[in-house]
């Protein structure tokens, strides 16, 4: 494999969880990933963002190279159309309850929870990162995005460990979505 | 006798497009097609199976050309 620049976009995923870490509001540039293979898709018909430029797609190559992945096939049920769409449909409801906590706060029926949530479930806490220097809303926003970010890196490290290093690309939220306005495309022309 | 030739054959319905196999492949025989999925250059592919191994959605197999 002839190595290229964008084999080292892992950097950035380092870059944004460690970011995440120090000052939550840096959360906010996860939205690149949600942008991105958007207009690749919608503006130009491909998903050039999965793949070479995706920064989790390269974080998963890199470890599955350096051997942290059993290589198994992935379940039939993991591979379906169903649970794919299914996940697909899961993960934006859960993005649309991100951007409802944060309107609840910008509207001042909610405050603001400083906490990252993990798995949808566990609450960690981390308030050492917001110093209060801004409307409370984005903030309730950075953290959702950056619970939702990391939720979604440890589901796909761990099919990476059990099944293939680039199994979320299978079941991934964007992936689906923008082979789905692909396939629009292409059908259409 | 004449030699048979391995070949890489992607099962389209079921490929999710993401370009893992265009990655490791050692002769850029394969493209993914208007994002929709991934397609082999017959003439290009020498059946190594790099891409078999590395497919995440295990779509592709090694088939044997007459």
């Amino acid at each position: 494999m002839k190595k290229c620049w964008y084999h080292y976009l892992w950097i950035w995923s380092l870059l944004y969880f460690s970011l995440g870490f120090f000052n939550i509001l840096f959360a906010w540039l996860g939205l690149i990933s949600f942008a991105l293979p958007l207009i690749m898709a919608i503006g130009f018909g491909n998903k050039l963002f999965c793949n070479r430029y995706c920064d989790r797609g390269q974080t998963l190559r890199a470890l599955g190279q350096l051997g942290f992945s059993r290589r198994r096939d992935m379940p039939a049920w993991m591979k379906s159309q169903a649970f794919r769409y299914g996940f697909m449909v899961f993960f934006f409801v859960m993005f649309g309850n991100v951007l409802y906590s944060a309107w609840l706060v910008y509207s001042g029926a909610g405050s603001l929870q400083a906490v990252v949530t993990l798995l949808w479930t566990w609450q960690l806490p981390w308030q050492w990162t917001y110093s209060g220097m801004v409307n409370p809303w984005t903030a309730q926003f950075a953290f959702g995005l950056y619970s939702l970010m990391l939720t979604s890196e440890v589901i796909a490290l761990l099919t990476m460990l059990v099944y293939r290093p680039r199994s979320w690309c299978v079941y991934c939220p964007m992936g689906t979505l923008t082979q789905i306005v692909c396939k629009a495309k292409a059908t259409k022309k | 006798m004449e030699k048979k030739k391995r070949q890489a054959v992607v099962q389209t319905a079921d490929c999710v497009a993401c370009g893992t196999c265009v990655d490791v492949c050692p002769r850029g025989a394969l493209t993914i097609y208007r994002g929709s999925f991934a397609q082999v250059d017959a003439v290009v592919c020498v059946g190594c199976g790099r891409c078999v191994r590395e497919c995440p959605a295990s779509v592709i197999r090694l088939e044997v050309q007459a």
